[in-house]
């Protein structure tokens, strides 16, 4: 059986990278003693992948796994033996099941939700103005930059890839796309905006948090034609 | 949750920030307000060394049961972050409460290997806690140390307040007792150190005098004052299964050498390598019971979630009910995606039948450690294996599917000649060519692999080379060089390879090992001049090592190369092992003879141990 764990990755979590992530969570299901399925071979692995890695620094309110299991124990049980054994700052949110032809998580990514915030001591005057501004820039037909790649450089249309952005209080929500298509960190998006008013950024001036990740609705043609991942298999089932 | 000491500009700037956050899985929570006694336990090396660490688990587990402590850990910060402290003048922390050591009562130092000193030292420096025992007031931790480098602790002596020697689970108790017993008192630090040195086996260096003979050696080492103890004797546990062992072990996030869990089977050893300091000091040899094993086995499988189990010990082969418990490992883990890892056991038809069920026959490698190129030199070291066990070894090996041997060896081994040092390439030889007779060619998977790695000598107190002269560099690289040269000549010259360790890194773990007081004075000169992580060899600057002796009017040589007569008095004579100066004097001189020494099960040697009352000396088969 295939199932989607939905999990957060708060306070000094955020400072574990990606891979130990992967092992830790291995080890969870171990502790908790999840029938999770195992690959064959002389040293078998756990059936387990992620749906998008999150960079060191960020936290998230909406990491995504999907494992397969041997058993059809309920999934209530399974979420609380695993948070049972979870490490400070890790929280399972939410297991869901997913039809037998369910895509791996990482192939339906299409885009993320960040919320950002100026890091204490870091703050412009006018915070909320600053946020206000962003916003505004993002309201252009176009922006085009130019983004570092592994193979050189590339011309892209950031305007296209960032489907919302909205300043809330003190801070900032944005969608931007993500994963294997186009993969935009938030990052990327200030850097835009400081570029056009002919600025840098400083290195730590925000906190990042993720809070969801979501996949595309097959077919879906409205402003925003997203699901997170966790509701996208129930929409097929 | 938890405040982090580090502000996140830093942790996002530095290799491995969760080396430094702690919350792992396991790691205690205790309310240091409840607590009467704060303990910051540190291996001084980098975070991924010192979690791989079984012994300061144990103990952390040991301390943390009592309701009244509060055992925390601390490593040395890597030299990214250590820069960074030091520019910003941010004391060190411990890593589940993340406040400064130097608000705690006791910052406990586990001594593992020598190099590690000058990293000690730095721990003690980015604690804000004066370096010198001397310099330090009331509301300064208490600093002990302990761990096999205890078993020498006089090059260390200035800079702690006490030292334990032996194993952990003894004394403590009782320490943390006096500690806050005094305390209540308002007793004064000097009151605590009195009241301490009155334990067995605590050694509080302050409380002796020391005086040399004109030509540099010892010519008296007392106690000055009635509260010390004329000879520490080590605390041993002579009941393992009585002891807890650790219930949770610390999962860490990142990958550590020692990412698994770790089953002690026993500690001791019968061999009587004489080389060997764990196998003298760590005697008589105790073994933990089966169903101890299986029990904790399961438990820390469960509690961890770790995919691997190994064992630990110094000789797993001579655990009385080894296949049993390897059979059991086998059959109840192999199936749940737990590898079982197994130790360098003796190579017989046993051994090769589990070590086909557990490993990749092909991927993996058979380990033989002869230490010495040739029969006459294994004699003098009392090493009891023989050619003709390797190649018989090796020749089953080689038909059950392996193909690539790894020998370990040493050089600079005390009555070495040429034909010892050549008798290296000609047993690697010897060993492929076992591989080509035994093979028939169209059975081979390609190539034979003999890999043969030398480390240098480095004769450890305790040992009956302990009155042995070193090496210098050049004879050891020169000693190499001729090893080098023989394999060069060897028929299956393309299936062998030949490593061998620095031999810079040796002369100074030379000095450590056997030094006394004032080779403190090095250690801290050498650290203010930058020394730090020496056992790293990308950061093991030899130069600085050279320039603080000189300034230090300290000679290398007075303490590696000179010939010690027997009526020395040693540095480390005042520590009672068990294993006594009058045995290991006779094993000196049987080994200059090239005499053999049965091991324990075959018969006693008298080494002392016996009047700890229990272990290998009372198992009725001497």
């Amino acid at each position: 059986m295939k199932v989607r764990i939905k999990f957060s990755k708060q306070g000094a979590a955020k400072f574990i990278g990606h891979l130990d992530v992967m092992r830790y969570f291995q080890k969870v299901m171990r502790r908790a003693d999840i029938s999770i399925r195992y690959s064959g071979g002389f040293s078998p692995h756990q059936i387990m992948s992620f749906a998008a890695p999150l960079g060191v620094g960020i936290t998230s309110l909406g990491e995504y796994l999907d494992i397969e299991v041997e058993d059809t124990e309920p999934l209530h049980t399974m979420k609380e033996r695993m948070n049972r054994t979870m490490a400070e700052g890790f929280h399972v949110e939410s297991i869901t099941h997913l039809p037998d032809s369910a895509e791996p998580a990482m192939s339906l990514v299409a885009a993320a939700r960040y919320y950002l915030t100026f890091r204490p001591g870091y703050e412009p005057e006018d915070p909320k103005g600053w946020m206000k501004e962003l916003e505004e820039f993002y309201h252009q037909d176009s922006i085009r930059i130019t983004k570092k790649t592994k193979k050189g450089q590339k011309e892209l249309d950031l305007a296209s890839l960032v489907y919302e952005l909205t300043a809330q209080e003190e801070g900032v929500s944005m969608v931007i796309s993500t994963g294997s298509q186009e993969n935009i960190k938030p990052e990327l998006v200030l850097d835009a905006f400081y570029q056009s008013k002919g600025m840098e950024r400083e290195p730590f001036a925000f906190q990042i948090q993720r809070q969801e990740v979501y996949g595309r609705i097959p077919g879906g043609d409205s402003s925003l034609p997203f699901l997170p991942l966790k509701d996208l298999e129930a929409q097929d089932g | 949750m938890r405040k982090l000491a580090l502000p996140d500009e830093i942790l996002l700037s530095i290799q491995q920030p969760a080396r430094y956050i702690g919350g792992e899985v396991n790691m205690c929570v205790k309310d240091p307000k409840d607590v009467a006694i704060r303990f910051a336990m540190c291996f001084p090396d980098v975070y991924d060394i010192g979690m791989s660490h079984l012994g300061i688990q144990i103990l952390y587990d040991m301390f943390n049961r009592r309701e009244d402590i509060y055992c925390e850990r601390v490593y040395s910060p890597w030299t990214d972050l250590d820069q960074l402290m030091r520019e910003k003048n941010l004391p060190l922390f411990a890593l589940e409460s993340q406040d400064p050591i130097r608000d705690f009562d006791f910052l406990g130092i586990t001594l593992q290997y020598e190099m590690s000193y000058t990293n000690i030292l730095q721990i003690l420096d980015l604690s804000q806690i004066p370096l010198h025992a001397a310099d330090r007031g009331e509301d300064v931790p208490i600093v002990i140390g302990g761990g096999p480098c205890a078993y020498n602790p006089e090059p260390l002596a200035d800079f702690f307040d006490l030292f334990y020697i032996g194993e952990g689970e003894t004394v403590y108790y009782e320490l943390m007792d006096r500690y806050k017993e005094n305390k209540r008192a308002n007793g004064t630090r000097l009151q605590f150190l009195e009241l301490a040195a009155r334990i067995p086996g605590i050694y509080v260096p302050a409380f002796y005098d020391v005086t040399y003979h004109e030509d540099g050696t010892i010519q008296s080492f007392r106690p000055n004052r009635p509260c010390a103890r004329e000879r520490i004797t080590k605390e041993l546990v002579m009941e393992l299964d009585q002891v807890n062992y650790i219930e949770k072990p610390l999962v860490p996030f990142i990958k550590v050498t020692q990412d698994r869990v770790v089953l002690e089977i026993m500690r001791g050893c019968i061999r009587g390598c004489r080389f060997c300091q764990a196998g003298n000091v760590y005697r008589p040899m105790r073994e933990r019971g089966l169903d101890y094993l299986k029990e904790y086995a399961a438990r820390l499988l469960t509690s961890t979630g770790h995919e691997e189990i190994s064992l630990s010990s110094l000789s797993s082969s001579d655990y009385t009910q080894l296949e049993e418990l390897i059979t059991f490992l086998i059959e109840t883990f192999k199936g749940k995606g737990v590898n079982i890892s197994l130790p360098s056991l003796r190579i017989d038809a046993f051994s090769l039948d589990v070590m086909s069920k557990v490993q990749d026959v092909k991927k993996s490698s058979l380990t033989f450690a002869p230490e010495a190129g040739s029969q006459r030199l294994r004699n003098v070291i009392n090493k009891g294996l023989t050619e003709e066990d390797i190649l018989t070894g090796a020749a089953s090996a080689f038909h059950g599917g392996w193909n690539r041997v790894k020998l370990y060896f040493m050089l600079g081994l005390p009555t070495e000649t040429r034909e010892d040092m050549e008798g290296i390439a000609l047993l690697s030889e010897k060993v492929a060519e076992t591989y080509y007779d035994e093979i028939p060619k169209e059975q081979r998977r390609g190539k034979v692999q003999v890999v043969a790695s030398s480390s240098f000598f480095v004769p450890k107190p305790f040992t009956p080379f302990q009155w042995a002269r070193m090496n210098t560099k050049e004879e050891f690289i020169e000693k190499a060089n001729l090893v080098r040269q023989k394999f060069r000549e060897m028929l299956n010259y393309k299936s062998l390879k030949y490593n061998w360790h620095e031999a810079e890194l040796t002369v100074l773990e030379g000095v450590m090992a056997r030094g006394d007081r004032r080779v403190g004075a090095v250690i801290e000169e050498a650290y203010r001049n930058g020394a730090l992580f020496d056992s790293w060899s990308e950061y093991f600057q030899e130069s600085i090592w050279m320039e603080a002796f000189k300034t230090c009017g300290v000679s290398m040589d007075f303490y590696t190369t000179r010939e010690r007569s027997l009526e020395e008095i040693f540095p480390w004579d005042f520590i009672d092992a068990g294993v006594s100066k009058e045995f290991l004097k006779q094993e000196w001189q049987k080994a200059l003879k090239g005499e053999v020494t049965p091991n324990c099960r075959t018969q006693c040697a008298g080494c002392g141990a016996r009047k700890f009352k229990g272990g290998v000396c009372f198992e009725g088969k001497n």
